[in-house]
């Protein structure tokens, strides 16, 4: 048994893992993670996830756009070049608003989108890594660490009665697409 | 997950209007007209009248927002605005009365020369006058008393009629139980929406725009609509959470506080992209007629209150909304909401004063007093119909969707 690197418990009803979960955690037994089709409500609560600190990551991004399109607009409209249009002041800020919104928004977008991929390893032509095929499609898994569980035949009895279908002991870690 | 939770609430509990909030708005009524009576008698009839007309403006605005919050909750069958949809639904049932009294101090301000004198004078349009004025003339055939108070009258009575509608259906519902009502609340919702999306600016065009008619501006239509509906969302926050802390609603939860308070920071945000979008297009053309508006508002008499509204309705929202925490905050989001509500007020303020009292503009007993009134008729009014049905549509296809509703 000590090839086993994980186990998978493989659920076809998100009612039937969330109890799944109860039954592992009330015998201090450390989920690794579980993976869904589905986003399910609740689980974040359940298995302790932190909540995403991709809002701040928005926010320096988008702040870092602001800044950006004022250095920018400010180095070509006041100091490098400035022009006389329709008699206004070089330095016009009602003038500097609208590309500073929309750089902030691009930014935003990029920075987010960026920081969504690189944490998530996902890249083009990278293929993605994931523990089981199923729970992209129509299984709800939860996955243990077999390192960190003494018992392996208690992790599967328990899985079973909260209504496992199927109890996998995986060797690798991740099967991926290719 | 999947399990009901209708047996923890009380849906029969209706909503109890006595006591001491009944006693606080019907002096706020008395205090209103005190201080109306104060400016009739103290030679201030066009200061009172502009004040009027801004508050049973703002007052319509809040109750057709409501209407139009129903309506958009059927158009777009959300399920998380169930549990509270009777609080926008008293707000609509409140329009017809709001309605009736914008038409008659439209209608009084009009007659009495104490407002829209700007079009609505002897002479105007007719060339042999010595007031004849070349602009107003050519404006006449739109902007003339009888096609005014027509358009004017046939609006509210559309958003009047589709809001006790929407709330008739609703009530039907509770009795019958079954889809019929909801699917006819969508289409019912679906033309209301088309109407009201393409009167609305035309209404602010009558009432406010037109109050400086020389001036005109295609954005002020939208500009109306951001702080009509930003200030609606403000007033059904607050009413939300002061229902919930005094024991009602028990089934709303941070949630539906969240996505109210997505929609107040969205909309402050819209607000200030249609402020700005209206105030950059008129500074970079710089053509006379257009910037006569912003020059009014930019001399000393005005701009404090220019940049004060500016801060308290985009900046002070943009920066206490942002995080996920202060919207989900009773606290924060009960003083965000009154913050707002008297943000719009300067906006309003701002829209009606510089072109109706100018530099003879006050901020005292009249501005405060009127605007407690208005506010207490509006409490009044709408808690007394809110207490007439029960809390919850219990019918409603989505009621279950609302109550475990989790972001």
């Amino acid at each position: 048994m000590s090839k086993t690197k994980y186990i998978l418990g493989h659920f076809a009803d998100p009612d039937e893992m969330m109890h799944g979960i109860d039954k592992l955690q009330e015998n201090n037994i450390p989920v690794y993670d579980v993976f869904t089709p589905m986003p399910i409500h609740g689980i974040e609560d359940k298995l302790g996830v932190k909540r995403s600190r991709l809002p701040i990551a928005a926010f320096c991004f988008g702040a870092t756009g602001t800044l950006t399109a004022f250095v920018m607009i400010y180095y070509m409209l006041v100091y490098d070049w400035p022009m006389n249009i329709g008699g206004k002041p070089a330095f016009a800020i009602p003038d500097f608003v609208p590309v500073m919104f929309e750089l902030t928004v691009l930014f935003g977008a990029f920075g987010m989108v960026g920081t969504f991929f690189f944490k998530n390893h996902l890249f083009p032509g990278r293929a993605p890594r994931v523990m089981d095929l199923r729970a992209t499609n129509d299984r709800f898994i939860i996955a243990i660490d077999a390192q960190e569980v003494k018992d392996a035949k208690k992790v599967d009895s328990l899985l079973k009665d909260a209504g496992a279908v199927e109890v996998l002991h995986n060797e690798r870690k991740y099967v991926s697409y290719e | 997950m999947g399990t009901n939770h209708t047996t923890k609430h009380n849906f029969a509990q209706q909503f109890e209007f006595s006591g001491k909030v009944k006693t606080w708005s019907v002096l706020a009524v008395l205090l209103g007209a005190g201080a109306v009576a104060y400016g009739f008698y103290s030679g201030h009839a066009e200061r009172t009248f502009a004040n009027l007309l801004l508050m049973a403006y703002y007052f319509t605005c809040v109750c057709a927002a409501g209407a139009f919050f129903v309506a958009l909750q059927y158009v777009a069958q959300a399920g998380w605005s169930a549990g509270l949809v009777r609080i926008p639904q008293a707000f609509a049932k409140v329009l017809p009365i709001a309605s009736l009294v914008l038409i008659g101090i439209v209608a009084a301000g009009l007659y009495s020369h104490n407002l829209y004198h700007h079009w609505h004078a002897d002479g105007l349009t007719d060339p042999n006058s010595p007031h004849y004025d070349p602009i107003i003339a050519g404006k006449a055939v739109y902007l003339n008393v009888p096609f005014f108070l027509t358009r004017l009258v046939v609006f509210l009575g559309i958003y009047s009629f589709f809001a006790l509608a929407l709330t008739k259906l609703s009530n039907r519902e509770d009795l019958e139980g079954g889809l019929n009502s909801y699917k006819k609340s969508i289409g019912y919702s679906a033309v209301f929406l088309v109407i009201f999306g393409f009167t609305t600016p035309i209404w602010a065009f009558d009432t406010i725009m037109s109050l400086e008619a020389h001036w005109f501006s295609t954005m002020f239509g939208w500009y109306n609509f951001a702080a009509m509906w930003v200030s609606g969302l403000c007033a059904i926050t607050l009413t939300v959470i002061f229902l919930k802390r005094s024991g009602y609603l028990t089934w709303i939860n941070d949630s539906h506080l969240h996505d109210l308070g997505k929609f107040i920071f969205a909309f402050s945000i819209f607000w200030t992209y249609v402020w700005f979008a209206q105030f950059l297009l008129i500074y970079y053309a710089n053509i006379p007629e257009e910037t006569v508006y912003f020059y009014k508002r930019w001399e000393p008499e005005f701009k404090p209150w220019f940049w004060l509204n500016i801060v308290m309705n985009f900046v002070s929202p943009l920066l206490i909304l942002m995080t996920r925490d202060a919207k989900r905050k009773e606290s924060v989001l009960i003083f965000v909401s009154i913050f707002l509500l008297c943000g719009h007020w300067l906006d309003y303020y701002m829209m009606v004063m510089p072109g109706t009292v100018g530099a003879e503009r006050g901020f005292g007993i009249i501005e405060v007093g009127t605007a407690i009134g208005f506010a207490g008729l509006f409490v009044f009014l709408m808690l007394t119909s809110l207490s007439k049905k029960p809390l919850v549509p219990v019918n409603h296809p989505f009621l279950e969707e609302s109550l475990n509703h989790h972001i």
